[in-house]
């Protein structure tokens, strides 16, 4: 995974709470065995259209096809985002897409996970917080945000500043870039005399000890 | 003396590995589900990192996403050449590393929610995880069951552990006599209406009160199953005699002297008197109509007496917006009666609504009926076993000549990955769990509703209140307990 620190960047509004996995990368690419490949194929319904001569198309209005947002990695939206489905294609297509941050009040659980484990950082800041970051890009696409994780820190140069609260652990992760089985395997000792101990309980095997 | 615990609290505190300082706890996982969509790129990672399996004989495996539900014949042969390669990738990751396998014609095979309760693989007390949402299901054994993503399949198939930060508790109280015509689809969509699809995010949620252990296993799963709409980490309900009763003598339940062992120690898994929760709900059975929702989120849901309602009921500007953009994709006006609302297509299937109690309680809606001639109808059994029970039990007659189509196991048209899908524009009642935006195809309308519901809308080609229904034909017909 590769390491996150600060991000300075135009960041892309999509004003709607509860989106859900579904809607960051339909199923039709679930069927894919690669882990890669997914940018192409983020919020794929939505940038599409879906009906009439130019079905297929890119869908010009919305807002991540328009050219002003292009190279934006800073997505900012709604309350709950990331529900449903625990798809991990959902956070790989963000990533692979190029966002590097997802600002929202709040994020659904399993999302969190996999997001993190992706070099996604997610940052929770106020609904306040967030309609104000919404209106800015909206009105302004060019405008820039400064996310950092150091910090735990949004900034942009129109005075706006927010802090956000980061799990240490993840943020930990984030910044150097861990992987989760390496760091794991330190405490194999441990795992061991517990797993001799437990499986003594022989209905804690699935198989029942059958 | 040690202060009282909750179920989620003692299941937990058995399963703690290390909890190294300033990091989430690692918890040990019992049994790990598998099926082809979320592990390619695990076993991938594994392959990668030059890894094995820590513990085989912890994993189970099946297909089921993407397996047509047509015929024997064309899951044997998928044609569709992304879905075969998957199924295909699945069955060489399995004999390559080790992990029982249930393929698509084996008894066995059926959503993987389905089988894991029915061979008495997932039991009591047990930490069970699977790459797919609906891992919530097996709660309803009083294990703690969660869904995770590929990454945590990677990591849970090196390590057998998972790094886990506690979640908080919340206990939702059903107590009541269910009224006649009411189920516990019902039940979980007024919760998920009441508290809304964040509603319990960072909770377990246990269900507890005497409406829930007056169900049965199969209904105890569908409110589980559903716990994820309203964002819970997972759902719980004690184990109790009905839990002991379903279990025994099933392909992986222990036997003899472990069977009493087993039942001893769960016996002692219920929580507490005196237990505290971060959160608290109370519920009255006894005050519940049948739900149906209206939107394009679960949470989006109203009695089948209401109206759709308007862009006015929100409670707030981003409400207002999803409301509005729900009811422009439903193609619904506000005041419409949810009982006029036509439907083109029934579900009855996934793994929320697809045992063997749920195809009786069907069953006896459509029995000597026909399907509306505007309607297209298919019953999915979400497992072999439940097929099989059915089949025996002369529900597939029943269905078939009612103008249902029978199928073979499988997710089918719950989220489409096989070729079982809406058509752009098709409004459908089904008893699945999800109606966002193209979940059941591309451009389709969902309304979730429960089995009986989904059957009596296909006979009458609109959403139905089945109190209104043929009173006389829903007597229980059938003895209580699932297939094996």
């Amino acid at each position: 995974m590769q390491p996150i620190n600060i991000i300075h960047s135009k960041a892309v509004p999509l004003p709607l709470p509860n989106i859900d996995t579904d809607q960051i990368i339909p199923k039709q690419f679930l069927k894919r065995i690669e882990r890669t490949g997914y940018g192409d194929f983020l919020f794929f319904d939505w940038r599409r259209i879906q009906e009439g001569p130019s079905a297929g198309e890119l869908n010009p209005d919305f807002v991540l096809n328009q050219p002003e947002y292009q190279g934006a990695e800073i997505l900012i939206t709604e309350r709950n985002f990331g529900c449903g489905s625990s798809r991990e294609h959902a956070a790989w297509a963000l990533r692979q897409y190029g966002f590097l941050v997802v600002i929202a009040p709040t994020f659904a659980d399993i999302f969190s996970s996999n997001a993190g484990k992706n070099g996604v950082l997610l940052v929770r800041l106020s609904e306040e917080q967030v309609q104000t970051l919404l209106s800015r890009t909206t009105v302004n696409p060019e405008h820039q945000l400064t996310v950092s994780l150091q910090d735990q820190t949004v900034t942009d140069t129109d005075g706006f500043s927010a802090h956000f609260e980061v799990d240490p652990f993840r943020k930990y992760c984030l910044l150097d870039g861990l992987d989760d089985i390496g760091l794991t395997l330190r405490h194999e000792d441990q795992l061991n005399t517990f797993e001799s101990k437990h499986d003594k309980d022989l209905w804690f095997l699935p198989k029942g000890g059958v | 003396m040690r202060a009282p615990r909750t179920l989620f609290e003692k299941v937990w505190e058995q399963h703690v590995v290390a909890e190294p300082e300033g990091e989430p706890a690692l918890i040990y996982i019992d049994l790990h589900l598998l099926h082809e969509v979320t592990s390619p790129q695990a076993f991938d990672g594994l392959r990668i990192a030059g890894r094995k399996l820590r513990r085989p004989d912890r994993h189970l495996a099946t297909v089921d996403h993407n397996v047509p539900t047509t015929s024997a014949q064309d899951r044997l042969f998928i044609k569709d050449q992304t879905s075969a390669a998957q199924v295909n990738a699945l069955r060489k990751n399995c004999a390559e590393f080790g992990v029982e396998f249930f393929d698509v014609q084996d008894r066995s095979q059926g959503i993987v929610h389905m089988i894991g309760p029915e061979l008495g693989a997932t039991k009591p007390g047990m930490t069970i995880v699977c790459g797919d949402s609906h891992t919530s299901t097996h709660g309803a054994f009083g294990a703690l069951a969660f869904g995770i993503g590929t990454s945590e399949v990677e990591h849970v198939m090196a390590t057998q552990t998972l790094s886990q930060g506690k979640a908080k508790t919340f206990r939702i109280t059903v107590n009541g006599h269910l009224p006649f015509g009411v189920t516990a689809k019902d039940i979980i969509l007024e919760i998920i209406g009441q508290i809304g699809t964040d509603g319990a995010t960072g909770y377990v949620v246990e269900y507890a009160g005497s409406t829930i252990r007056a169900l049965s296993m199969e209904g105890r799963m569908t409110i589980c199953n559903m716990s994820i709409e309203a964002g819970a980490r997972a759902g719980m309900i004690a184990p109790d005699e009905i839990t002991f009763t379903y279990l025994r003598g099933r392909r992986f339940s222990p036997r003899g002297a472990a069977w009493e062992n087993a039942v001893e120690h769960w016996r002692t898994l219920p929580s507490d008197p005196g237990a505290t929760y971060d959160r608290e709900l109370q519920i009255d059975a006894t005050l519940l109509a049948p739900r149906v929702t209206w939107g394009t989120s679960p949470g989006m849901v109203a009695s089948i007496e209401a109206t759709v309602p308007s862009i006015e009921d929100a409670k707030n500007e981003a409400e207002r917006r999803s409301f509005e953009r729900a009811l422009e994709y439903m193609d619904l006006k506000p005041g419409t009666p949810m009982e006029e609302i036509k439907v083109d297509a029934v579900f009855l299937g996934s793994c929320t609504n697809s045992r063997i109690e749920d195809l009786r309680a069907a069953a006896a809606v459509v029995r000597g009926c026909h399907i509306a001639r505007t309607v297209r109808a298919m019953v999915v059994p979400g497992s072999q076993a439940v097929k099989r029970q059915a089949e025996e039990e002369g529900l597939d007659t029943i269905f078939k000549s009612a103008g249902f189509e029978w199928r073979e196991p499988g997710c089918s048209m719950c989220l489409g990955m096989n070729p079982d899908m809406l058509a752009p524009g098709e409004r459908c009642a089904s008893t699945s769990n999800r109606n966002f935006e193209g979940r059941q195809g591309r451009g389709g309308r969902t309304h979730l509703v429960s089995p009986e519901m989904a059957a009596a809308a296909a006979i009458t080609g609109h959403l139905t209140d089945i109190r209104k229904w043929k009173q006389n034909n829903l007597q229980p017909e059938f003895a209580h307990g699932g297939p094996r």
